[in-house]
């Protein structure tokens, strides 16, 4: 079995999505509980991971590796590192929270819904232990399909325009990416992504893969300026399509960075480093001015999160600058750790986010900011969390927010202190916005009667919530177990920077 | 005279001819009511045809009749392939023929003399042997789209599409007789592809023979469907009954893959310098053309019309190629575009009832709720046509991608990709009427009832699925036939 583990998560809920759909319409109980076994599952077998993964030894562990298509040389090819686990631990803890947060809000036909986030699920893990690229691209792909039918079928009212914005925008990117895949095929013979990392490329060439992987990832991420598919996406999604939207599907950006753009073209990503850099600052300060004006909530949380998932790229690439210039590896690590950890952190933090605003929207069925005002009256419980959540939003201490937040800052205070300067507007910005939708939706007089009849929060959404705290608070109060899984990882790729391939 | 082994390698093809003619005798002879056995027959006959191709293959490439006729392996996967489609055709179709009181001797006969030209045209060893091939292939095509003949668009869409397909067989015609000429002027005038392929070095009159290469290459345009000479697709499509344009959109692409090959690389495969260019032009043109219409179309035969239009742009790619990498990354295209069709048509004529011909996209608004599994269909099919992963449409797009690189044309598969994403739309379109949409007040849109059609629907389109998972051994085999 511990051959097979990556399989096994990757499969598990692909597979175990098809008995959910056969529960069919007609008993959607069923549906539920099958998915929920599906879920809970996969988050054991994930746990298991967690023990069989090595984490001082670092590098890729637990491979395993098929011939798939001879004729091409593709592999179906598996592999973890430290990176890897905490992204797929998260990915399936997310699993269950979702299917759970959807239970009875989903009428609509809900054993397609939950098949759908299961095979999600499935093919986000695949996405993050995917060795080789053409199985890793085909898995980004595929990730799409489900999206855009939960989009789709149980989105706000606006959904068709989001969904499709959603699928083409993506598509746009990532097929850029295929053709420098396939250019680096002919270059290696091969798509294993360690060859391509150790390939010889001229600057030139660097420059435009580079460029190409680049428009993949950061739409995905998505950073500025092509953003623009996640609010409306965001907005139209059901609460589940959100949760997992904001949690895990925006790490696979980043993760591609990671994978695709440090070994295989990391003197053009040295060289362009600015670039990345200029533009993570431009969604960190900007985006978060933006996100302060937003009338919506859930739109204000998608701007939160692109101001957030700037800190990951920051941090991933004030590494660049500072290997390639100043040789700083200790920095460089932190900032990279930092990046990672802000990766993790916000897939809770922001999940927990999305959750409660589908709390909020199932009882009075609006998202607007305007039509709440004092709901801590008559859901004091829910006030709790979503205080708490707010507060890791804006980075707190002792939240998980602030740990990664901190660590970037700090990497790139080393780096240069302007970028600091910039970066730590976040601390301000990001107060201003979260607390400030905080006072106008909990705090002050019921002015809505509908407010005044909203019902406390129920056990299943306890459940969810608690279990999204336990997470934030854990990884605030003690975020060394996570440190240390992902440390030999985050060195070793910050060791590959320093190579220059030209 | 002809021998033994000259027969005997032909004999998919005689046995062929043998049984059409036996099944239009059988029908003269049968009752109305007694046609459903004529069905099962003609199956019976294409899968003992695919039989005969397999069992009968040859270790070797062959010739029979001095050279006229070629059986290779490149002939031995299309002639599969394009049998296997039709056998497809034959079920989907079933229902639907009965409903409009078609499902008459003619049909089955036709069909199978259609299916025997694509076998003679994909295995031509002679310029003679391809005219044969196509006019055989064109002439049953012409009267099958017009089989429904009292109904006036059929009758439109035929003779618009003879018109055309005339003036492309006399273009292909008066390209044939040049480069027969050029042969001539300098040696031993010719039209056997084998000894065509070294022309170019000897001739008197090169510009006469890329005057013939141009002419030819308009005919294999035409037959292929490629922009500028697209013009009969979208509306022989819509016209045409639904099985037929079924056969059209699968079948006959194989078959104009098999036609391109032969002229352009077994008989001009010294000028590919040449030809390279204006397939890459024509490639770029039908990409175009093919994606933008078809954003627009409201009808789903003439989306699928422009659609085909595109990926005979993709297929062309490969083409372009002008290697054995290119020409298998093309004939895999091939393969995939035919199951896609095929698939995608089986879905309307599994919808289509009498008097309903469930060709609008919006016949399909709401089929989810109706009809969970035929919306699934038609949903991989769709994804597959797009090009989106794990489904086998995207694997045919990044091979030809992936040759037309090889062939140092990088220009030519960033304009591919680029085509991808804007035909993504309309893709995504159908999907949207079908999963997002409410079905319209009173609608039926239930599959037929009809077991055959609903258990080889589903595997047509699981195979979408199934060969996105693991096309290796496809690939391999396409690879094979090609030297590779």
């Amino acid at each position: 079995m511990f051959n097979h583990l990556l399989s096994l998560l990757i499969w598990l809920p692909v597979v175990g999505a098809i008995p959910v759909l056969l529960a069919g319409n007609a008993r959607p109980n069923l549906a539920r509980w099958l998915s929920m076994l599906v879920a809970v599952l996969t988050f054991v077998v994930s746990l298991f991971l967690l023990l069989q993964y090595h984490a001082d030894a670092g590098g890729m562990q637990l491979s395993e590796n098929y011939l798939w298509i001879a004729s091409w040389g593709v592999h179906y090819g598996l592999a973890v590192d430290g990176i890897s686990v905490a992204l797929i631990v998260m990915t399936t803890f997310v699993g269950i929270l979702v299917v759970a947060g959807a239970w009875e809000v989903i009428q609509d036909r809900p054993h397609q819904y939950m098949a759908a986030m299961l095979m999600l699920e499935g093919l986000l893990i695949g996405v993050f232990c995917a060795t080789d690229a053409l199985l890793f691209y085909a898995l980004f792909e595929a990730i799409l399909i489900p999206m855009f039918i939960l989009i789709g079928i149980w989105g706000g009212p606006r959904r068709v325009y989001a969904t499709l914005k959603f699928f083409i925008y993506t598509f746009f990117g990532s097929v850029f990416m295929l053709v420098a895949l396939l250019y680096l095929y002919q270059k290696a013979g091969t798509f294993d992504m360690a060859t391509l990392a150790a390939l010889p490329l001229t600057m030139t060439e660097q420059t435009w893969i580079f460029f190409a992987f680049l428009i993949a990832f950061a739409i995905k991420v998505p950073m500025v300026p092509v953003h623009t598919w996640l609010p409306d996406a965001h907005v139209e999604a059901p609460t589940g399509g959100s949760v997992v939207l904001a949690a895990v599907m925006l790490k696979v950006g980043t993760y591609g960075m990671l994978r695709f753009i440090l070994p295989i073209v990391p003197d053009a990503g040295a060289h362009f480093a600015w670039l990345v850099i200029v533009l993570s600052l431009v969604a960190i300060v900007y985006i978060g001015y933006v996100a302060l004006v937003q009338e919506d909530m859930k739109k204000l949380v998608a701007y939160s999160s692109v101001a957030h998932m700037g800190f990951v790229t920051l941090g991933i690439f004030i590494a660049f600058l500072l290997v390639r210039e100043s040789a700083n590896t200790d920095m460089a690590e932190l900032g990279m750790q930092g990046a990672m950890v802000q990766m993790i952190s916000h897939g809770f933090v922001s999940g927990a986010m999305f959750t409660c605003i589908g709390v909020l929207y199932d009882r009075m069925h609006t998202r607007q900011i305007k039509d709440y005002g004092g709901v801590i009256n008559v859901m004091p419980w829910f006030g709790f969390f979503y205080m708490l959540f707010a507060m890791a939003n804006c980075g707190l201490p002792g939240t998980s927010g602030f740990v990664g937040e901190f660590m970037v800052i700090l990497a790139s205070f080393a780096a240069n202190p302007w970028i600091a300067l910039f970066a730590a507007f976040t601390l301000i910005i990001g107060a201003a916005y979260t607390l400030w939708l905080v006072k106008r939706v909990l705090w002050g007089e019921i002015t809505n009667p509908h407010v005044a009849e909203m019902k406390e929060i129920n056990g299943r959404e306890t459940f969810v919530l608690v279990a999204f705290a336990a997470a934030v608070l854990a990884l605030g109060v003690w975020p060394q177990p996570l440190v240390h899984l992902m440390g030999s990882s985050v060195s070793q790729l910050v060791h590959q920077l320093a190579i220059r391939k030209i | 005279m002809p021998n033994l082994n000259d027969i005997l390698i032909m004999l998919p093809e005689f046995y062929l001819v043998a049984a059409a003619c036996l099944l239009l005798l059988l029908d003269a002879f049968m009752k109305p009511e007694q046609r459903s056995v004529l069905h099962w027959l003609s199956i019976i006959v294409l899968v003992v045809a695919i039989y005969l191709v397999i069992a009968g293959q040859p270790e070797h490439a062959v010739t029979a009749f001095g050279g006229m006729f070629v059986r290779d392996e490149v002939a031995e996967i299309l002639k599969v392939f394009a049998l296997g489609t039709t056998v497809l055709v034959f079920v989907y179709a079933r229902p639907y023929l009965i409903d409009r009181k078609l499902l008459i001797g003619e049909f089955y006969t036709l069909m199978i003399f259609a299916v025997l030209g694509v076998m003679l045209l994909v295995s031509a060893g002679n310029l003679v042997t391809v005219y044969l091939g196509l006019e055989l292939l064109s002439l049953s095509s012409y009267a099958l789209v017009a089989l429904n003949r009292d109904a006036p668009l059929p009758s439109e869409a035929a003779i618009k599409y003879f018109v055309l397909g005339a003036l492309a067989s006399g273009m292909l015609l008066y390209g044939m007789s040049m480069v027969y000429g050029a042969s001539g002027m300098g040696g031993t005038p010719t039209l056997d592809l084998a000894q065509l392929h070294h022309v170019m070095s000897y001739t008197k009159a090169p510009t006469l023979l890329l005057f013939g290469l141009i002419f030819m290459i308009v005919g294999v345009g035409f037959k292929l469907g490629a922009a500028p000479f697209h013009m009969w697709i979208p509306d022989v499509y819509q016209g045409a009954p639904t099985p037929v344009t079924a056969f059209i959109a699968s079948g006959s692409k194989l078959a104009a893959f098999g036609m391109a090959f032969r002229l352009l690389d077994s008989g001009m495969g010294d000028l590919s310098h040449q030809w390279q260019l204006m397939l890459a032009v024509l490639a770029v043109v039908s990409l175009a053309i093919g994606n933008l219409v078809a954003i627009v179309q409201t009808n789903l035969k003439r989306m699928l019309a422009y659609s085909t239009i595109s990926h005979m742009g993709y297929l062309l790619l490969g083409l372009s190629a002008a290697s054995p990498e290119g020409y298998a990354a093309a004939m895999f295209y091939a393969i995939c575009y035919a199951l896609m069709s095929v698939a995608a048509f089986g879905v309307m004529l599994a919808l289509a009832r009498a008097g309903f011909e469930c060709e609008e996209i919006a016949d399909l608004k709401g089929l989810a709720k109706k009809s969970p599994w035929m919306a699934f269909l038609m949903l991989l099919t769709m994804f597959s046509l797009a090009g989106v992963p794990p489904l086998f449409g995207f694997w045919a797009k990044a091979l030809v991608l992936e040759a037309a690189i090889h062939a140092h044309m990088l220009w030519l598969a960033i304009v591919g990709i680029v085509f991808a994403i804007i035909g993504l739309y309309y893709y995504l379109y159908v999907i949207k009427v079908m999963y997002f949409d409410q079905p319209a007040e009173g609608s039926v849109l239930q599959p037929k009832p009809d077991a055959p059609l609903r258990v080889m629907l589903s595997l047509n389109a699981l195979a979408l699925l199934a060969l996105g998972l693991y096309w290796g051994p496809l690939l391999g085999w396409c690879r094979h036939a090609f030297g590779i």
